[in-house]
């Protein structure tokens, strides 16, 4: 046992022994190619990393200022002789005034204001300066009057939003250059901007809003926020959980534990295979069909979505929760009959808790998927402009509303270069879910990390 | 040692417990059992042994119907206990493994603590009215298991944190739990060292006063210590079956002797 030297590279008589010390050609050519193999790890991770760097700076760098916005704080007079001319205070006469109504009435504020402050107004005429303002910052005015009619007559303190390109320029995206080839603003209005700014008339501040408002259209991409995706993604999530989950989780129990292995059982495996890979488009069309158009759901509906995405998703519900269930070991099984227990009991009381972590994980994983999924919703008409919020489940279910991926795709499909900010913040809220949702499935399957 | 040891067998009342008539099992086209008849008697061990694959594992678990959890399985031929039909469509599996425990190769505590694992067959079988029945149950059992003053300080301490010797205690214990008549163990020391061999074995002699004990052990050491009646198999063929002392001292069937001298398995 003492001379192990393999035939060719050393000769009994001990002439040639090899050292230890100095490596052969065969254990450098091993040496050589294991490094080569490590660099080309390394390259690909960094590719990788790389990539996944480039695209986060891209879009937190566009998306980040989305979570600020700029307002002008205004105290607007609420004058009766424009508001209510009647005098009566009759809700229905006020609601007959339109936003071009209240529009004057911030002008002349702002102007005040201007004036008051001994702020240069830089020559722009009254209309120029109240171009400034939001066109969404009338119907905000008229919304608390509307809801506050009794205020009439006072000077109530407002916070506004600013115009798209005043908030633009505080966030550098709009800069006196691109101002000056501008129809809708002018190096005067961003000038006087600033100077409000060095007032405290003009401030930036954290945007709520982007959070609660609905969507706004084409031209005030500063009011457009997500709420009304936000909601509708929510609403279409719990239709998923409640759905996918028990139907995925039983499907898997009677397929693994207590369905015969046959070739249809065999069939059943195969096809559910296949709709896992199946295009998520290929989903809404079938949405479309059954929900749609033989079922008469309503369209834009987070019932029809929620529904379109549980067929999505349970293929990866039942395909995690098998492989789950065949990770917990036949002995535990073993024992729980050994001991008399039933097929049921056994299940329920040993395999499935084992299988738990595997089972929220896939699961976890699968809504994050349907979280982020916009193709199959766009066939279902979830694309479509909503303002209105859907209400409280279960009616809610059925009123139209948004998505997050959606409302991202819409935006970008906008001409003002401000919904890219917009559409950019809302990746990032959706990547925080995400984030959020992958790093819960980790926590789950650490948490329970196999017992046995 | 003990390699040809005459223990006082209890001859004077030898109660059939369980006689299987022309058992055949297949597995598929595999034929794994071929044609045994076997009495085995109450308060015996007996011990099934023989070279690998021979079916021992199979036959016993024909004996609480494991096998039914193999699709491919089939059964034919009678087994009865206490004289009456396991096979039968009447019979529940789950009332006939109350009845018949099973210990197997692989010590398989349940990931849940000490307690619960014993208390679990009493709960589902409700052979405790309230916890202190339960207790006294499982405290029993895991005094009878040999166990008792190793755990009894960390019973809420998880079975499968115990040394391999320890949680095949255990099973056993868990096993008796549930006050079983029939005792089947799948070589249930293969995992073990010889001092937890040793204490399993002095456990197996004990259950012997209550129980008919069935052991498949590769030991013949082991089949010549604990067991009072051995059965030999060879590829799916009962080829001998008597008492433990006459089998390894003169077997009449050539294979056994090659077997017990060392010559197959
Ligand atoms: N689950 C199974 N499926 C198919 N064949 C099996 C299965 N279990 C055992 N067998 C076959 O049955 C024969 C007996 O096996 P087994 O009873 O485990 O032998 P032993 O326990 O004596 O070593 C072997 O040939 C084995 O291949
Ligand atoms: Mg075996």
């Amino acid at each position: 046992m003492t001379d192990m030297s393999q035939p060719g590279t050393a000769a009994p008589s001990g002439k040639n022994r090899s050292s230890l010390l100095a490596a052969d050609a065969r254990t450098k050519r091993r040496n050589a190619s294991e490094r080569r193999f490590r660099l080309m790890g390394l390259i690909a991770v960094s590719i990788g990393v790389l990539a996944l760097v480039g695209l986060l700076t891209s879009i937190l760098g566009n998306g980040l200022s989305s979570f600020r916005q700029t307002y002008i704080a205004l105290d607007v007079y609420l004058d009766p002789a424009k508001l209510d001319k009647s005098g009566t205070r009759d809700i229905e006469k006020i609601k007959k005034v339109t936003t071009f109504g209240y529009k004057p009435l911030i002008e002349k504020a702002l102007v005040a204001a201007i004036e008051k402050a001994g702020v240069d107004d830089q020559g722009l005429s009254g209309k120029k300066i109240g171009a400034m303002i939001s066109p969404e910052a009338p119907a905000t005015l008229r919304n608390y009057v509307i809801a506050n009619p009794d205020k009439i007559g006072e000077t109530i303190p407002f916070d506004l939003l600013a115009g798209g390109r005043i908030d633009g320029f505080f966030k550098g995206r709009v800069t006196m250059e691109s101002a000056a080839l501008d129809r809708n603003t002018s190096p005067e209005q961003l000038r006087l901007a600033e100077a409000l700014r060095d007032k405290g008339i003009v401030v930036t501040r954290f945007n709520w809003a982007f959070f609660t408002s609905p969507d706004a259209s084409d031209t005030r991409p500063e009011a457009a926020g997500l709420g009304v995706a936000l909601l509708g993604s929510a609403y279409m999530m719990l239709v998923v959980l409640v759905l996918a989950l028990p139907i995925g989780v039983a499907a898997s129990i009677y397929l693994e534990e207590f369905a015969r292995q046959n070739w249809l059982t065999d069939l059943i495996e195969v096809n559910i295979s296949n709709l896992a890979a199946v295009p998520s488009i290929v989903f809404g069309i079938l949405g479309l069909a059954a929900f749609i158009n033989f079922a008469g759901l309503p369209q834009s509906a987070p019932i029809v979505g929620g529904l379109v995405l549980t067929l999505m998703t349970l293929p990866t519900i039942i395909i995690a929760t098998r492989a789950a269930l065949k990770a917990v070991p036949p002995s535990i099984r073993d024992a729980a009959l050994g001991v008399g227990a039933s097929k049921m009991q056994t299940v329920f009381h040993h395999v499935l808790p084992l299988a738990m972590p595997g089972i929220l994980t896939g699961t976890i994983i699968g809504l994050a998927q349907a979280l982020g999924e916009s193709a199959p919703l766009l066939l279902i008409g979830m694309v479509a402009f909503v303002r209105e919020y859907p209400g409280a489940p279960p009616e809610g279910f059925f009123d139209p509303a948004s998505a997050l991926p959606v409302q991202v795709y819409n935006w970008t499909t906008r001409g003002d270069p401000a919904f890219v900010e917009r559409a950019s913040g809302a990746i990032i809220v959706l990547l925080a879910f995400l984030l959020m949702m992958n790093i819960i499935a980790i926590i789950l399957r650490r948490r329970f990390e196999r017992r046995w | 040692m003990f390699d040809t040891p005459h223990r006082e067998t209890s001859v004077d009342q030898t109660e059939i417990k369980i006689s299987a008539r022309g058992c055949q099992v297949y597995y598929g086209d595999t034929h794994a059992i071929k044609d045994v008849s076997v009495e085995i008697e109450d308060k015996t061990v007996t011990a099934f042994i023989g070279p690998s694959g021979c079916g021992k594992s199979t036959f016993l678990r024909c004996l609480n119907r494991m096998n039914d959890t193999i699709d491919i399985c089939r059964v034919e031929g009678d087994i009865l206990l206490d004289g009456e039909d396991i096979y039968d469509p009447k019979v529940d599996p789950v009332q006939l493994r109350a009845k018949v425990g099973m210990v197997f190769q692989k010590p398989n505590p349940f990931p849940k603590s000490i307690y619960d694992n014993i208390a679990y067959g009493p709960r589902i079988h409700g052979l405790a009215r309230n916890k202190a029945e339960l207790d006294e149950i499982v405290e029993k059992s895991l005094r009878r298991g040999a166990i008792w003053n190793e755990v009894k300080d960390r019973l809420d301490a998880p079975g499968t944190g115990l040394s391999g010797g320890q949680q095949q205690r255990l099973c056993i214990a868990r096993a008796i739990a549930t006050e079983p008549e029939v005792l089947l163990m799948d070589e249930p020391c293969s995992a073990l060292d010889p001092i937890a061999t040793a204490q399993v074995e002095e456990l197996i002699d004990e259950l012997r006063q209550q129980y008919s004990v069935v052991i498949v052990t590769h030991s013949m050491q082991q089949a010549a210590r604990v067991s009072q009646k051995t059965a030999f198999f060879h590829l799916g063929n009962l080829v001998e079956y008597g008492e433990t002392g006459h089998i390894f001292t003169n077997p009449e069937d050539p294979r056994t002797e090659s077997y017990i001298t060392g010559r197959i398995g």
